[in-house]
C-alpha cells in the first residue's frame, strides 16, 4: 500500500537503546562509538535480523569524538555486518536521531534501500577536549617543521596558559546565549511559573518510574553489562514538589525559575531503530510496529525563543500527513526543559488545539529518562511506536526542539 | 626441460626467475624427483651465460615449501639409507649455497623443514609480511632433525641460541619474528615480494652483497660469539631438553649435538655428523610413532567420523547456554579460532557478564602474546555478546549447552532452546557423563541433538569428543565435527556409551592411583613416575586439576554403568567430603597458595589413614596404572566406543597427554602384545582383584595372535 503521498510506505520494525545514564556515572567508561555499536548489535539480536540484510546505517551525534568523526561508519563496520554497508553521521542538534529516522525513511521511500538502521548516540562523558587556539597553531607549525631546530623553536613558544584545555561551548554560536538561559527567557516571556515547571518535571519522573516498573520502558532497554545497568539512572522515585521547590534557579539566581530538577540532565546513551519498506518487511517476515506518515522541520530566529520552533514544525507535519491535531492518539514531546514543554504546549493551544495531557509523554520524557542529545530522537520514536501498538492508537506525533532554533516533527500511523 | 616439471624458469635482463610448482599437489614438497630437478635446473642455470643471477619463488598460492616428502622418508628402513637421504639433501643445498651466480629467494606462505633449509642455502631471503608466511624447522616433532644443513646454516646465520630455540621446539615463526631474528633479510608486503627479490638478485649480480650483523649486542656476543659462551648455551639447552623430555625423546638432544659439533669442527664435519644423527633418528621407534601420529592426525582432518558424511552446515552464529567456566571457554575459543559470532545466555546478567569477561580473557591473552593486532582484537571483542534471555538464538546454526551436569537441568535447557531456534539448528550438549540419548528424550527434534564434549580449559585442551546418539542425523555429526575443527580441536566421533572414550579409560587409571595411595605409595612419587613414563602430569595432579568432585561424579556414572570394576577408589570420596576439590578449591592432594602449588598436603595421611611407606615397587606402580588403562581401552574398543584404534589413540594423546612416543594406548598394547598383557593382567587379578581381569578383546587377540593395528 503506498503512503499518504503516493510513495512507498516505510515501517518502523523495532527499536532499542542502552540505558540512559547521567554523564559521569555508570556509562562513563564507554566511548560513544561503543554505545552506538552496542545498541545496534543488540537491535540485530532482538530482531534476529541478519547483518547482510541491512542496506544503510545513519546515526545522529551532536558532539562527535575527534577520534571517531563518523560514528555511523564504525557501527556499520561491526563484524555482524558486511563491510560494504555505507553509513554516515548527521547533526541536527537534539533532533539528530529523529533526523536519522527521517533520512532512513527517505532512502527507503525513494527505493534506494529496503532496510536501514537509524540511530543516535551521545556520550557527554566522552567529549572532545580541545587544545587552545595558540597551542593548536604551534603544534601544526611543529608538525610541518623540517628540522629539529625548527621543531624546538616552535615548541619553545608554548606558554603555560596555552596548555589550559578548552571544553566545547554549549552556548549558541550566534547569540552566546546558553540553552538554559533560553529556557529561562521562554519561561518569563510565556509566563510559565516555577510551580508549573516543577509539576511537569515531577510528572515526568512519576510516569517514567511507572513505565519502568511495568516493564514497558524497560522493554526498550538493552542491558549494559560492564558494569551491569538495566535501567535509566536519572529517574527519581524519591522526589516531591516540596523538595524540588528548595532548589535554587541555575541561570538566573534572583528572578529565575529553571532549576536542575525541571531540566533534562547531561546524559550518555545510544538508540537504534530498524526501518524497512513495507513490502520488504513483509518479505523478510517482520511485523511493523508503525509506519511513518510524514515529517517536517522548522527553524526560528535563535535570538527569539530558541526552543519554540515545534510550534511551526508540528502543523507542517500534520498538514503533510493530512490529519488534524485531534486525530492524534499519542504525543511524544522532547523535554529539554519543563519551561520549553509548557511553552510549546501553550503555542499549540494558541492554535485552538486542545491539550490532553493524558496522551502526552505517557512514559515520562527527557527530564526523567535523560537526554543524550544525539540519541533522544531514536528513543522517542521507539517509545511512541511501541505505545501506539499497545494502545492501538491510529496516529502518533513526535515533537523535538533543537539547538539553533530548530525543531523536528514526525507523524506515525498504525495501519 | 622434462615434461610436467616442478621447476620452470624464464630469464629477463639476466635474471632467471625460477618457479617451483609441484604438479598435482596442493603444496610444494621436496621429493627425490624434485631434488634431481633442482640439481639439473641449477646446472642448466650455471651453464646459461645469459643468466647472471637467480630469483626463486613458489608457484603455489600462499604456500612456499612445506618440507621434505614424509612418505619417502617413511619408506626408509635402515639408518644408512636415511643417512644417505640426508646427505643427498645436503649435497643439493651445498650446490645452491656454492652456486657461482647469486640466488635470491622470495618466501610467501609456509616455509618449513627442507623448505627453510633451502631458503637458508640461498644468498638473499625476502619474506612477505603475510599471516600465512611462517618459517620453521618442525623436524624434531617427527623425532628427527633438520638433516639438509639446517643444523649448520641456521646457527651460523642467527647465532646458536636463537637457532636452538627454533630447532629444539620445532615450532614455526611468523615472518615478522623471522625477520627480527635475522632469518630473512627483508620483510615486504606480498604485492612487491617478487619485485624486491628480483631487485636483490640484480644487485647481487653486480657484486653487491648483503651486510649481516650479529644481532643481540653484547649479550649476543658473550653467548653466541665465542666458544666459552656457546658452551654455556649448549649446557643450558641440554638441561632444558632433559627437563621436558625426561630422556624419552632422542631427537632434540641429537639436534643439539649436530649444532654443537658443527660449530666446533666446521661446516663440513658438521654436515657429516648431522647426516649420521639423522640416519640414527630416522629408524628409532620414537620417530616411527611420531610419524604415525602425524599421518593419523592428517587423515583425521579429512574424516567426519561417519560413513558417507553429508556436507556440514556452515556455522556463522554459535549460541552458548551457561556462562560458567566451560561455557566461557567454548565461547572465547570459538571467537578466537573460528571468528564466529557468539551469543551467550545464562540465568542472570551477573553470570552473563562474568562469562563474557572470562571469554574475553582468551581474546586478551591472544593480544598480549601478539598473536593478533589490537584492531583484530577489537573486531573479535565485538563478536562476543550475551543476555539473560534467549535473544539472538533464532540466528544460531549451532547451540552448545554447558550448564550444570544434571539430566533434568539439561533437558529443561533443551526444551527452552528448541522453542527459540530454527528447525535446522543443532543442539549440542557439553556433557561429560550423561548419555546423549537420555538428554535427547526431551527433544522435539532428537535428530538435531548431539554431544560435544570439550575438555577444560577449553582454550588449551586440543581434544573434542563428538557423540551422536542413535537418532542423531548424519548431517548433525558432520556439522559438529567441522565446527570443532574450526575451533582448532582434534575432533573424534565416539559412541554414546557412559564416559564416552576419554573418561572411560581414565577412570580405572585414576582409581588405581587411589588404590596405590592407600597401599602406601607417596602422592608425589606416583606423579613423578608417570611423568617419567611420558605423561605431561601424573594421575594425582590430573585429579587435582580436573577437580575431585567432577571426577567423583563421573566415576559414579561409570560405576553404575559398568559395575565394581570401575568403582571409585575409597580415598576420593573422603577428600570431597573434606572440601578438597583440587586446585580450584586451593586444596586437593596438593596445597595451592595464590594459584601456585605448594607441595603435598601433610594433613592427607591422617585424613586417609595412610602411611607412606614407599608402597609397591616403581615398576609395579607403572605396570598397574598402565595395564588397567590399556585393558579398559581394549574393552571399550570391543564395544565400538571408538570407530578405529587410530581415533582411540589420538584421543588419548590429545585428551590427556598419553605419551605420544608410545603411540597411544592401543598402539602400546600392540607393542607389548596381547599374550603378554593377558598374562600380566591375570597375575595382577589373582593378587589384587577382579578389576584387573583381562577383557575379552585382549584374550581373543592373545588366542588368535592378532593386534589392533594391522
Amino acid at each position: 500500500m503506498p503512503g499518504v503521498n503516493g510513495r512507498r510506505r516505510v515501517a518502523i520494525i523495532a527499536g532499542c537503546r542502552t540505558p540512559f545514564c547521567k554523564a559521569g556515572t555508570e556509562l562513563k567508561d564507554a566511548r560513544a562509538v561503543d554505545l552506538a555499536r552496542y545498541a545496534t548489535r543488540e537491535l540485530l539480536e532482538r530482531t534476529n535480523l541478519d547483518g547482510p540484510d541491512v542496506d544503510e546505517i545513519v546515526f545522529g551525534q551532536v558532539v562527535p569524538s575527534a577520534l571517531v568523526p563518523n560514528v555511523a561508519r564504525e557501527v556499520s563496520l561491526l563484524p555482524q555486518f558486511p563491510k560494504e554497508i555505507p553509513a554516515y553521521s548527521l547533526n541536527r542538534a537534539c533532533a539528530s536521531s529523529g533526523q536519522a529516522v527521517s533520512a532512513a525513511h527517505d532512502q527507503i521511500a525513494l527505493g534506494h534501500a529496503d532496510v536501514v538502521i537509524a540511530g543516535g548516540v551521545e556520550s557527554l562523558s566522552d567529549i572532545p577536549i580541545l587544545a587552545s587556539r595558540r597551542l593548536a597553531d604551534i603544534l601544526v607549525e611543529a608538525g610541518k617543521a623540517k628540522s629539529l631546530g625548527a621543531r624546538v623553536g616552535a615548541f619553545s613558544k608554548i606558554r603555560p596558559r596555552d596548555l589550559v584545555p578548552v571544553t566545547p561551548a554549549i552556548g549558541e554560536p550566534s547569540t552566546g546565549e546558553t540553552m538554559g538561559q533560553s529556557a529561562e527567557k521562554m519561561a518569563k516571556e510565556n509566563h510559565i511559573t516555577r510551580e508549573a515547571q516543577d509539576r511537569w518535571a515531577l510528572r515526568s519522573h512519576e510516569l517514567a518510574a511507572r513505565g519502568t516498573d511495568e516493564g514497558r520502558l524497560a522493554a526498550e532497554i538493552v542491558p549494559w553489562l560492564a558494569p551491569i545497568v538495566t535501567q535509566d539512572n536519572g529517574i527519581r522515585r524519591d522526589t516531591s514538589l516540596a523538595q524540588m521547590a528548595k532548589l535554587k534557579p541555575v541561570f538566573d539566581r534572583r528572578y529565575g525559575s529553571v532549576t536542575a530538577a525541571n531540566s533534562s540532565p547531561l546524559t550518555d546513551g545510544a538508540s537504534a531503530v530498524l526501518l524497512m519498506g513495507e513490502d520488504a518487511a513483509r518479505s523478510l517476515g517482520y511485523e511493523p510496529l508503525a509506519f511513518i506518515r510524514s515529517y517536517a522541520v522548522a527553524a526560528v530566529d535563535p535570538g527569539w525563543q530558541l526552543l519554540q520552533a515545534p510550534v511551526w514544525a508540528v502543523p507542517k507535519a500534520l498538514e503533510r500527513a493530512g490529519i488534524q491535531w485531534k486525530d492524534l492518539g499519542l504525543i511524544e514531546i522532547h523535554e529539554a526543559f519543563a519551561a520549553q514543554v509548557l511553552s510549546n504546549l501553550q503555542g499549540f493551544a494558541a492554535k485552538g488545539w486542545e491539550i490532553d495531557e493524558e496522551i502526552i509523554n505517557v512514559m515520562g520524557g527527557s527530564i526523567a529518562v535523560g537526554h543524550p542529545f544525539g540519541a533522544t530522537g531514536g528513543r522517542i520514536v521507539t517509545t511512541l511506536a511501541h505505545e501506539m501498538k499497545r494502545r492501538d492508537a491510529p496516529f502518533g506525533l513526535v515533537s523535538i526542539c533543537a539547538q539553533g532554533g530548530m525543531a523536528f516533527a514526525m507523524v506515525l500511523e498504525r495501519r | 626441460m622434462a615434461a610436467a616439471s616442478a621447476l620452470t624458469w624464464e630469464t629477463t635482463d639476466g635474471i632467471a626467475v625460477v618457479t617451483f610448482d609441484l604438479p598435482g599437489e596442493p603444496v610444494n614438497k621436496i621429493t627425490q624427483a624434485v631434488k634431481e630437478e633442482f640439481i639439473a635446473t641449477f646446472e642448466a642455470l650455471g651453464r646459461d651465460s645469459e643468466v647472471k643471477a637467480v630469483a626463486f619463488f613458489s608457484g603455489k598460492r600462499d604456500a612456499f615449501i612445506a618440507g621434505a616428502d614424509i612418505e619417502e622418508f617413511v619408506a626408509i628402513t635402515t639408518a644408512s639409507d636415511a643417512e644417505r637421504l640426508s646427505a643427498g639433501g645436503q649435497d643439493m643445498l651445498e650446490r645452491v649455497a656454492r652456486f657461482a651466480k647469486p640466488v635470491a629467494v622470495g618466501v610467501h606462505g609456509a616455509c618449513l623443514g627442507g623448505g627453510l633449509e633451502f631458503a637458508l642455502a640461498c644468498h638473499y631471503r625476502v619474506a612477505s609480511d603475510h599471516a600465512k608466511t611462517q618459517l620453521g624447522l618442525p623436524e624434531v616433532q617427527l623425532g628427527i632433525l633438520p638433516g639438509a644443513g639446517g643444523c649448520q646454516r641456521l646457527p651460523r646465520l642467527i647465532g646458536a641460541r636463537a637457532a636452538l630455540d627454533i630447532i629444539l621446539a620445532g615450532k614455526s615463526e611468523p615472518a615478522g619474528k623471522a625477520f627480527r631474528l635475522g632469518i630473512v633479510d627483508e620483510l615486504v608486503p606480498p604485492a612487491i615480494l617478487q619485485d624486491i627479490t628480483v631487485g636483490a638478485a640484480r644487485r647481487m649480480a653486480t657484486g653487491w652483497r648483503p651486510k649481516r650483523r650479529r644481532r643481540g649486542g653484547l649479550a649476543g656476543w658473550l653467548l653466541d660469539g665465542n666458544p666459552l659462551g656457546r658452551r654455556l648455551v649448549f649446557r643450558t639447552a641440554r638441561r632444558q631438553v632433559l627437563a621436558t623430555t625426561h630422556g624419552n625423546y632422542p631427537a632434540p638432544l641429537a639436534a643439539l649435538e649436530a649444532v654443537e659439533y658443527g660449530l666446533r669442527h666446521g661446516m663440513k664435519e658438521g654436515l657429516k655428523r648431522e647426516a649420521q644423527l639423522f640416519g640414527q633418528l630416522a629408524v628409532t621407534d620414537v620417530s616411527r610413532k611420531l610419524v604415525q601420529i602425524f599421518f593419523a592426525t592428517t587423515q583425521l582432518k579429512k574424516d567426519f567420523g561417519i560413513d558417507n558424511a553429508p556436507k556440514p552446515a556452515e556455522v556463522r552464529r554459535l549460541a552458548v547456554v551457561g556462562a560458567g567456566f566451560m561455557g566461557a571457554g567454548i565461547a572465547g575459543t570459538a571467537v578466537v579460532q573460528a571468528g564466529v559470532d557468539v551469543r551467550m545466555k545464562d540465568a542472570d546478567l551477573t553470570r552473563v557478564a562474568k562469562g563474557l569477561a572470562a571469554a574475553r580473557e582468551i581474546l586478551d591473552d591472544r593480544l598480549k602474546r601478539r598473536r593478533i593486532t589490537r584492531y583484530e582484537h577489537a573486531r573479535l571483542v565485538a563478536l562476543l555478546s550475551g543476555d539473560d534471555h534467549y535473544t539472538g538464538f533464532g540466528k544460531a546454526e549451532l547451540v552448545v549447552e554447558a550448564v550444570f551436569e544434571d539430566l533434568a537441568v539439561k533437558q529443561q535447557v533443551l526444551r527452552e532452546v528448541e522453542a527459540v531456534i530454527t528447525d535446522r539448528a543443532v543442539f549440542a550438549s557439553n556433557t561429560s557423563t550423561i548419555p546423549i540419548a537420555r538428554i535427547a528424550e526431551a527433544a522435539r527434534r532428537p535428530e538435531r541433538v548431539i554431544g560435544m564434549h570439550f575438555f577444560s580449559p577449553v582454550a588449551r585442551m586440543p581434544l573434542l569428543e563428538v557423540i551422536p546418539s542413535d537418532r542423531t542425523a548424519p548431517e548433525v555429526t558432520s556439522t559438529a565435527v567441522a565446527f570443532g575443527r574450526r575451533m582448532g580441536k582434534t575432533a573424534i566421533v565416539v559412541r554414546d556409551r557412559p564416559g564416552f572414550w576419554v573418561n572411560r579409560i581414565l577412570a580405572p587409571y585414576m582409581n588405581e592411583a587411589g588404590h596405590l595411595l592407600l597401599e602406601g605409595a607417596a602422592v608425589d612419587e606416583l606423579d613423578r613416575l608417570m611423568v617419567s613414563w611420558g605423561f605431561p602430569v601424573g594421575p594425582i595432579t590430573l585429579l587435582d586439576e580436573v577437580g575431585l568432585d567432577v571426577a567423583e561424579k563421573a566415576s559414579g556414572v561409570l560405576h553404575d554403568a559398568f559395575g565394581d570394576r570401575l568403582a571409585a577408589a575409597p580415598a576420593f570420596a573422603k577428600l570431597v567430603r573434606d572440601g578438597r576439590l583440587g586446585r580450584k578449591a586451593g586444596r586437593g592432594f596438593y596445597r595451592y597458595v595464590g594459584g601456585k602449588r605448594r607441595g603435598v598436603d601433610p594433613a592427607l595421611s591422617e585424613l586417609l589413614d595412610i602411611h607412606p611407606n614407599g608402597g609397591p615397587r616403581a615398576a609395579e606402580v607403572i605396570q598397574r596404572l598402565v595395564l588397567v588403562m590399556l585393558n579398559e581401552a581394549a574393552r571399550a574398543v570391543g564395544e565400538g566406543v571408538v570407530r578405529a584404534p587410530r581415533d582411540g589413540d589420538l584421543a588419548a594423546i590429545f585428551g590427556f597427554g598419553f605419551p605420544p612416543f608410545r603411540g597411544g594406548p592401543l598402539r602400546h598394547a600392540d607393542d607389548l602384545g596381547a599374550a603378554r598383557l593377558v598374562g600380566e593382567l591375570e597375575r595382577l587379578a589373582e593378587r589384587l582383584g577382579a578389576r584387573f581381569a583381562p577383557c575379552e578383546v585382549l584374550q581373543e587377540q592373545a588366542r588368535r595372535n592378532t593386534k589392533f593395528y594391522p
